[in-house]
């Protein structure tokens, strides 16, 4: 072995087995992380380095078994037979195996050996399993056949070793084929795949038992679609009847021939020390799923992410938003003349970089929560704590950090249902997400809640009409979100009930580099596929607000206004800026976007809008705040409005339909703010949606499913509040 | 039938079947609650639900909806006298 050799092992093994902690310890920062084609399963590369040659780590996700029933575990399993395109060839597993759990662990070993691959056993979590059970390693690997060995990977202990075994292991032969299921399910099995043989179809012998004993799974029913296999089903139903009647019950002898053997093979070698009272795990868990401390920790918890994430992160956003872009669109400015490329790169690239930048402190801010509580064991109680309550919604409690995170921001809160493992209930919480009212509706009710609603306090001051206002339109979304989210398990995502089948993991301190490449990934994951989508995105609408007018005036004005001496607040210097003023609101309605908000007035007429209101819905399609810069414009006002800019406020005011009459007062107001509450004018989170599904066909979904939504929520809400108040 | 779900917190009894044929079976299966397996209720989340189990050393939570799939026989031999 002195040439030097490219190799690639796979790394499995169940949840909470330290799998990541000794995947970072082995390869570092992940090479790659995407998906794998055509599905939300998350594709981890890694790569390192050893006298040899270069090795590449396969993380595949943790689970408990390998069926073919989920997603995850289907996508596994092609990965290791080598048909999963875009993967190099699996030249064999590392199965991280938690030492403390030896039996349960070994499960999804008796499943991996049957695929004909060389296997490394890595006893993880050797430090503390030493003081808990007692092993006979030698004889272990004598009854497994394959080679084992030990790491403590939280404290980076065996890594070395680890790499030398995988480098040996390529070499070895797979395990032994060892006599796991009875005769009658053997034979039943041979005689599946010679019927599958003669209809052309050649599956390996691991494949034919998973066809039998995986009741509805995935791989049947790919199969079943070929012609020639269309007898598949009924095939299999006779197999398992069969099977039934000789004593074998499918799924039950399944895991009885596996148990069975595993606990054949530690006979004797393995033993667990008798518990002496209650562990530490249990005595912390005593407190915190107690009937009252539980939820008091819990929302104490909560309640710290919650204000971590919009106060923490949101004062390195704002400072973003506020000083850092402003200033570099000046040092843009001071360089480019006014023309056009100065535009393009003031309001085109550098507004767009800014949308991207301007999520990054809130998604690292909370998945380094995420990656605490995960780690440290806590996510599973936080789960266990809330399920009764998502239930209601159909969810799991899983779904619970994910959407409280979506009241900061949808963008992150998406990106966390990483941590749902169901399927059905991961899409409908990404689905129902963007209902949360996030922090960037905020500006547009604050704008239009000061201007238009008449502010009316009761008891003594204490309650006041515009925070009841506020109140109710951060609630709106959440209302909305119940019964879409049961309309979506009712008729999308139907399908076997979601389970609550989890492991609570004992709890352990976080390892601090575990939680640094998961704050690492998110940030990493999120600019290099979402990222461009939002950029590409926000220059798409600055070309639409720029074209196809003729700029040559007002870049003239603004060369004049640069050029001039004049003291800032000189009556001539404001008479240009107003004159700039005009020139923008004419381009703007002159521009592809005033085109597109003329077209579409007749539709947003009886929400009680005008085409300008049209046109600023269209232009804050990038994000919701952007409304107010693009109401600012068409006004007059120049671009550099906020929501507490009197100018603004008096301008809608006093805007007027072209017969006169006032455009704006409570009823539009109320149907603007009721629509900015339920539409999708995000293009982060639509993006975030195609990042996390893999799929264009869920963020068209949800603008789709939203933008009806805040449209006929907006048409009711002028339709009755014009009745009302009129 | 007694069901994993009639049990109270501090109790265990042993695994008699699993009840039907699909994934979720197979899976509740496969986290080992097997047939003869001793399974022990620690307790309940703060609204009741879901379960708190020890099983093959580990700890493990299932939805009641889940445990009464579970078919299981008092232990008078092994449950804890504590």
């Amino acid at each position: 072995m002195s040439e030097s050799q490219s190799i690639t092992v796979a790394l499995l093994g169940n949840p909470n087995t330290g799998k990541s902690t000794f995947f970072s310890a082995l390869c570092g920062v992940p090479a790659r992380v995407g998906n794998y084609p055509g599905v939300t399963v998350e594709k981890k590369l890694g790569k390192y380095v050893d006298e040899f040659g270069a090795v590449t780590v396969v993380d595949l996700p943790g689970t408990y078994g390998l069926t073919a029933r989920t997603l995850d575990e289907k996508v596994s399993v092609d990965v290791l037979l080598s048909t999963m395109p875009d993967v190099p060839h699996i030249d064999a597993i590392v199965a991280i195996i938690d030492a403390t759990n030896l039996e349960r662990n070994l499960y999804l070993y008796t499943q991996l050996r049957q695929l004909g691959l060389p296997i490394l056993v890595v006893l993880n979590m050797w430090d503390r399993a030493q003081s808990e059970i007692q092993l006979d390693l030698k004889q272990l690997e004598a009854r497994l056949g394959v080679p084992v060995i030990t790491t403590t990977a939280s404290k980076r202990q065996g890594i070395e070793q680890a790499r030398k075994a995988i480098r040996k292991i390529v070499q070895q032969p797979p395990p032994p084929a060892a006599p796991l299921f009875p005769a009658e399910f053997i034979e039943a099995a041979e005689g599946l795949r010679s019927w599958l043989r003669d209809r052309k179809c050649e599956l390996s012998e691991f494949q034919c038992q998973r066809l039998i004993l995986d009741v509805g799974g995935t791989h049947a029913a790919e199969l079943s679609k070929r012609s020639e296999l269309s007898e598949l089903p009924q095939r299999l139903t006779s197999i398992r009847e069969e099977l039934a009647q000789s004593g074998q019950r499918v799924p039950a002898c399944e895991t009885r021939s596996r148990y069975g053997w595993i606990k054949q093979t530690l006979e004797g070698i393995y033993s667990r020390q008798p518990k002496s009272g209650a562990t530490r795990s249990d005595k912390i868990d005593h407190w915190l799923t107690h009937r009252i401390w539980g939820f008091a920790v819990f929302g104490l918890i909560m309640f710290v992410i919650y204000q971590a994430i919009t106060l923490g992160a949101g004062w390195f956003t704002s400072k973003i938003d506020e000083s850092l872009i402003p200033w570099v669109s000046s040092q843009a400015e001071s360089v480019l003349a006014p023309g056009i490329l100065r535009s393009l790169v003031v309001d085109g690239i550098v507004a767009g970089v800014g949308a991207v930048v301007v999520f990054l402190p809130v998604i690292l801010m909370l998945f380094f929560f995420v990656a605490l509580l995960e780690d440290c064991g806590y996510m599973a109680r936080a789960a266990f704590v809330m399920d009764k309550l998502m239930t209601k919604l159909g969810l799991s409690g899983k779904s619970f950090l994910p959407l409280m995170s979506s009241f900061a921001c949808a963008v992150p809160g998406i990106m966390a249902t990483r941590v749902i493992d169901n399927w059905r209930d991961r899409m409908v919480t990404i689905l129902i997400a963007p209902l949360m009212s996030c922090s960037a509706r905020l500006p547009v009710y604050m704008l239009f809640i000061a201007a238009f609603v008449p502010q009316k306090t009761w008891l003594g001051g204490w309650i006041g009409l515009h925070g009841i206002v506020l109140f109710a339109m951060n609630l709106l979304g959440l209302a909305v979100a119940i019964p879409i989210a049961w309309l979506l398990k009712r008729f999308l995502f139907r399908g076997e009930p979601s389970a609550f089948v989890m492991e609570l993991p004992s709890y352990k301190l976080p390892s601090p580099r575990v939680v640094f490449f998961r704050v690492w990934e998110s940030g990493q994951s999120f600019l290099a596929r979402a990222g461009t989508l939002i950029f590409c995105t926000c220059v798409l609408v600055w070309a639409a607000g720029y074209f196809p007018g003729d700029h040559t005036q007002i870049d003239q004005l603004t060369t004049k206004i640069e050029a001039s001496e004049l003291e800032d607040d000189s009556p001539e210097r404001k008479q240009l800026l107003a004159e700039r003023q005009e020139l923008a609101g004419q381009l703007i309605e002159r521009s592809f976007l005033g085109m597109a908000g003329k077209t579409i007035e007749p539709a947003v007429k009886p929400l009680g809008w005008d085409w300008r209101i049209g046109v600023g819905v269209i232009a804050s399609f990038p994000a919701r705040e952007v409304i107010i810069a693009t109401l600012g414009t068409i006004y007059s006002l120049g671009g550099e409005v906020d929501e507490q800019d009197e100018g603004l406020k008096s301008a809608l005011l006093s805007a007027t339909w072209p017969d006169g009459r006032l455009v704006f007062g409570l009823p539009v107001a109320m149907s603007i703010m009721v629509f900015f509450a339920l539409c999708a004018q995000c293009a982060a989170t639509l993006m975030v949606i195609k990042r996390e599904t893999n799929s264009w066909r869920w963020p068209i979904f949800a603008f789709t499913y939203m933008t009806a939504l805040a449209y006929i929520g907006a048409l009711i809400t002028f339709q009755v509040c014009s009745r009302l108040f009129s | 039938m007694l069901t994993l779900a009639d049990l109270s917190p501090g109790s265990s009894a042993r695994v008699v079947d699993v009840l039907g044929e699909d994934g979720l079976a197979a899976r509740i299966m496969e986290m080992g609650i097997i047939e003869g397996e001793l399974i022990k209720v620690l307790g309940m989340a703060p609204l009741g639900d879901p379960m708190d189990l020890e099983v093959q050393g580990y700890r493990l939570s299932l939805r009641k909806n889940e445990a009464r799939r579970v078919t299981v026989t008092r232990d008078s031999v092994s449950s804890p006298v504590a």
